[in-house]
């Protein structure tokens, strides 16, 4: 487990985010905050990690876990380095989500929602993510891999294995 | 080739910088709003175009702008609602992305029509990637001098930002976005008081799609009445139709609305066909929330007149008969696929989304989703058949925010136009290859 703390630079970063909101609306920055806590903790939220945001916006923390456990987004458990987030809602469905669900889940060997046990791979499957036009289509980090194939798939989890590419990538682009 | 009023510039290469987007005339409609200074004249624009919200329940926008509060001292705001999660739309992304100085010049210019110094774009976290095209666009706005203080010294002052949800498709509904993007959970807001009246931070706020506040741009710089001359009946206008399934040519048209169905499925203009050369089994027209209508009645109205891709003609028939155009979400099944298995699936999305506040919905969606997965694993009854009927029959009209309406509709309409087909389930099962445990249902860590 890293440190729980911010670096100075990204202190920086939100304090620009909370100063965009109107005086005393500063809760407004929450989920931006626990976006950057999630990519920069390992990619999960812990019960410390939500407990330094509640600090810095001088909140309680149950109101961070309030609306951390609220958001599909929010890890509030462990993941693996590489997250890898499925469509199965409509259009996904209707061109073959279910295929290349149960196709990661037998070469992982893990069912949606778990980890592998070398910690590498988490199976997530999500609903509709506005790329429906390209399904079946699945999410890493922040990037969409569209119009799935079976070898498509194949070549991703090989990628992600062997160039250690985790979801953590997101970190970089969270901060811009 | 239909007229096009958002989308005409989209493969100008580079449209999505800001030199190549002010070439091709961006940013003429905030040069004549900051002229004129006549906010006022803006909304009467507006309100002439017959431009309906484009988010999918089809509210007259000039008419919502018009019901906003405007108490002396107090912040307005503008809010664009970028949240597009309803499964099959993806019309907003791609606007966003390929040509993001439209949306913030439609932002812009509808903010001062509304006197908002505040404007927010709510992205939905999973666009993250979209996130970052805004900012920089933003930007690139804020170094040319048309965000910030005192634009083009107009003395008019406005601030832009993009706010991240983080996946939750009930904050599309413009209350419980307002409550997420005050750092809550998103639980819609009962109404009254509107939005317009109490929104964001309790000031009055108006909430608008995408692609609505794109067509202001159109709209401010040719006339209201330019666009009214665009389409048909009380349909003005062009619309972003996302078009998805079993087709051959998957993507997003701006079309003219009037365009017939038959014509969108069919042309190499629009969908191409029936992928594989398959014939048409159903239609969801608008998003996931609108009744899905079996290929005779997407085709041509109960009376037999062509449908066309209206909000009027789409409806035509109410329920019985109709659909809804809804967010322009078009998703299409071929012959080969199970009404009672994407039907399920639906469900199975509503019940994951509720955010639990009401009890018909929240017991609801679980309630319908069960029965539809022990029918389609072979195990269901005639009674539970009619069971979901009744269910969805008391969801409807009787919750806080119309997620229960649109978890209900599907139900309702899968019944009433393939009832043979859950009879069939229920009948013969052995008979149906799809009978067999699916172990993606949830992910097990919410299970
Ligand atoms: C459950 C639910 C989800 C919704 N999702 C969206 C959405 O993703 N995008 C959107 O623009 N409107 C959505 N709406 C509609 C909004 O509540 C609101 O009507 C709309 O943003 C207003 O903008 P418009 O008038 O420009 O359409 C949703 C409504 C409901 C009930
Ligand atoms: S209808 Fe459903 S989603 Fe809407 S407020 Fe009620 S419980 Fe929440
Ligand atoms: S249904 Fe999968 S992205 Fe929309």
């Amino acid at each position: 487990m890293k440190n729980i703390e911010f670096s100075e630079e990204t202190l920086k970063t939100i304090r620009e985010i909370i100063n965009r909101y109107p005086e005393g609306k500063h809760k407004s920055a929450l989920i931006p905050i626990l976006h950057i806590a999630q990519s920069e903790f390992e990619g999960w939220l812990s019960p410390e990690a939500m407990s330094y945001v509640a600090e810095i916006l001088n909140i309680e923390p149950v109101e961070v876990f309030e609306v951390a456990s609220f958001y599909s987004m929010f890890n509030l458990k462990p993941v693996g380095k590489c997250v890898i987030e499925v469509c199965h809602t409509s259009s996904c469905w209707l061109m073959g989500a279910e295929d290349v669900i149960n196709h990661i889940g037998k070469r992982l060997g893990i069912k949606p929602g778990q980890t592998t046990s070398d910690g590498l791979f988490t199976l997530k499957t999500v609903e509709c993510l506005g790329s429906c036009g390209t399904a079946p289509m699945l999410m890493v980090g922040a990037d969409f891999y569209e119009n799935l194939t079976l070898e498509k798939v194949d070549t991703l989890i090989d990628a992600c294995k062997s160039s250690g590419k985790s979801s953590s990538y997101l970190v970089d682009k969270m901060l811009g | 080739m239909g007229k096009k009023l958002l989308l005409q510039n989209i493969d100008v290469p580079g449209i999505n910088t800001y030199e190549v987007y002010r070439k091709t005339g961006g940013y003429k409609s905030v040069e004549k709003v900051l002229e004129q200074k006549n906010p006022d004249a803006i909304v009467e624009e507006v309100k002439k175009s017959g431009l309906r919200g484009r988010g999918g329940a089809g509210f007259p926008t000039g008419m919502k702008w018009s019901f906003l509060a405007k108490p002396e001292g107090v912040a307005r705001y503008l809010v664009c609602n970028a949240d597009e999660s309803e499964p099959g739309t993806f019309k907003d992304r791609y606007l966003m992305e390929k040509i993001p100085h439209l949306l913030i010049e439609g932002m812009i210019t509808s903010s001062y029509a509304l006197g908002a110094n505040t404007s927010f774009i709510y992205i939905r976290g999973e666009y993250f990637y979209v996130l970052r095209i805004l900012e920089k666009a933003i930007k690139e706005a804020y170094e040319n001098g048309w965000l910030g203080k005192n634009i083009k010294g107009s003395g008019y002052n406005l601030d832009l930002y993009v706010q991240v949800g983080a996946g939750a498709y009930i904050c599309g509904e413009e209350t419980a976005l307002l409550e997420s993007l005050e750092g809550k959970r998103g639980n819609p807001r009962i109404k009254p008081p509107f939005p317009a009246v109490a929104g964001l931070y309790g000031c009055p706020t108006v909430v608008n799609n995408v692609e609505t506040i794109a067509a202001v741009v159109p709209i401010v710089n040719d006339g209201g009445d330019a666009y009214a001359a665009v389409g048909v009946e009380r349909s003005t206008g062009t619309k972003l139709i996302s078009a998805s399934g079993h087709i051959n040519k998957p993507g997003v048209y701006e079309i003219e609305m009037g365009v017939p169905v038959e014509e969108f499925i069919y042309s190499d203009e629009y969908c191409g066909g029936i992928k594989n050369g398959k014939k048409l089994k159903a239609v969801v027209a608008g998003g996931s929330s609108v009744p899905i209508l079996p290929a005779d009645l997407i085709l041509k109205t109960a009376a037999g007149n062509p449908r066309l891709m209206t909000y009027e003609s789409l409806a035509d028939g109410g329920f019985a008969t109709g659909t809804m155009l809804g967010s322009g979400g078009f998703i299409v099944m071929d012959e080969t696929t199970s009404i009672v298995k994407n039907l399920w699936n639906f469900s199975r999305f509503y019940h994951h989304e509720s955010c639990g506040q009401c009890s018909p919905c929240r017991e609801g969606t679980g309630w319908m989703e069960k029965i539809l997965h022990k029918i389609l694993h072979g195990h269901g009854t005639i009674k539970d058949i009619d069971l979901l009927w009744d269910i969805q029959s008391k969801i409807e009209g009787k919750t806080i925010c119309p997620l229960g309406d649109a978890a209900a509709w599907p139900v309702a309409s899968a019944i009433r136009h393939f009832r043979k087909e859950f009879e069939e389930y229920v009948n013969n099962p052995e008979s149906i290859q799809d009978v067999k445990h699916y172990f993606n249902v949830h992910n097990v860590a919410e299970a």
